[in-house]
């Protein structure tokens, strides 16, 4: 056993156990956390197949990006120490016994199939060949889908911040008994001050 | 089996891909249902940047849609947690059972 195939097995099992961990531990942060391993293990795995890029890419937007999200909108939302609830039994059952026999379909399919790779010569996968592609117009080119995407983001951006904006209300949309406190209170108000001018 | 092919790949991706799936199935608090919904893009991920390197080695057509679904998935994101927050500040819970006001 060589020290590469030590190493994909070391990545490999650090993807699936933190995969799993992510799925059924019951605190929702640690939850979180065991997500970001999984996905450090992704992104390690990226680098395994020599494509640095990618690898890096991985690590800044799910894992500098989305984790940290996530475990924002944890705190926001959850006390995160408590444990969330147990599924039903019969629904853990049932969605274990799917994902095991749609695993064990895919995996029969994928050992029947005879994969037959490419004879022409390789692409470096490196962030020059990447860019020229992505930005080429030829009909090999990414530009049209790049631009689409750019589109996607800005309006993934404006649409978040119309949806989370906090709405004040207007003064005549209060509901009547904060605004009946809010009144009283600035009566006291002014009447303290006129009391303290008096004085 | 010393040599890691493209069928070890191919493992790990679909084990994730149904790690997440039974995630997605058995939790009803948004916030892990969308951390599943990741594992299953990350297991998409996998999947092309494999089919890249072992069969189609002279293309990198593999490693683009790599590219744009990480990008689409940090979008998608971004605004479910918007939409998670916002249904929070309406009915204090973020458990799916609890998310039915449009239902009748």
């Amino acid at each position: 056993m060589s020290a590469s195939t030590i190493i994909f097995y070391i990545l490999s099992a650090l993807i699936l156990g933190g995969g799993i961990l992510a799925v059924t531990v019951r605190k929702i942060f640690r939850a979180a956390i065991f997500l970001l391993f999984s996905l450090i293990g992704i992104a390690g795995l990226y680098f395994y197949l020599n494509y640095e890029f990618i690898g890096a890419v991985q690590i800044v937007v799910y894992v500098g990006g989305i984790v940290v999200l996530i475990i924002f909108s944890v705190f926001l939302t959850h006390a995160s120490g408590d444990d969330m609830n147990k599924p039903k039994l019969t629904r853990s059952i049932f969605s274990l016994l799917a994902a095991v026999f749609a695993f064990a379909l895919t995996m029969s399919y994928v050992l029947k199939e005879q994969f037959v790779p490419t004879t022409q010569k390789a692409i470096e996968p490196n962030v020059t060949n990447i860019g020229t592609q992505m930005l080429s117009t030829s009909a090999h080119g990414y530009v049209l889908p790049f631009e689409v995407v750019s589109m996607l983001l800005l309006a993934a951006m404006i649409g978040c911040i119309v949806i989370a904006i906090k709405v004040k209300l207007p003064a005549h949309e209060v509901p009547s008994d904060i605004e009946d406190n809010r009144l009283m209170a600035a009566s006291k108000d002014t009447l303290g001050s006129a009391l303290t001018e008096q004085v | 089996m010393n040599e890691i092919g493209l069928t070890h790949l191919l493992f790990v991706s679909i084990a994730l891909f149904f790690i997440g799936v039974y995630g997605f199935l058995t939790r009803r608090n948004m916030i892990t249902m969308l951390m599943s919904i990741e594992l299953i893009l990350n297991s998409v991920n996998i999947n092309f940047i494999a089919f890249n390197k072992y069969l189609y080695a002279n293309k990198l057509d593999g490693l683009f849609f790599t590219i744009f679904v990480i990008t689409i998935a940090a979008a998608e994101a971004a605004v479910a947690i918007a939409i998670i927050i916002n249904l929070y500040r309406n009915t204090r819970s973020i458990d799916v059972e609890d998310a039915d006001t449009m239902k009748f």
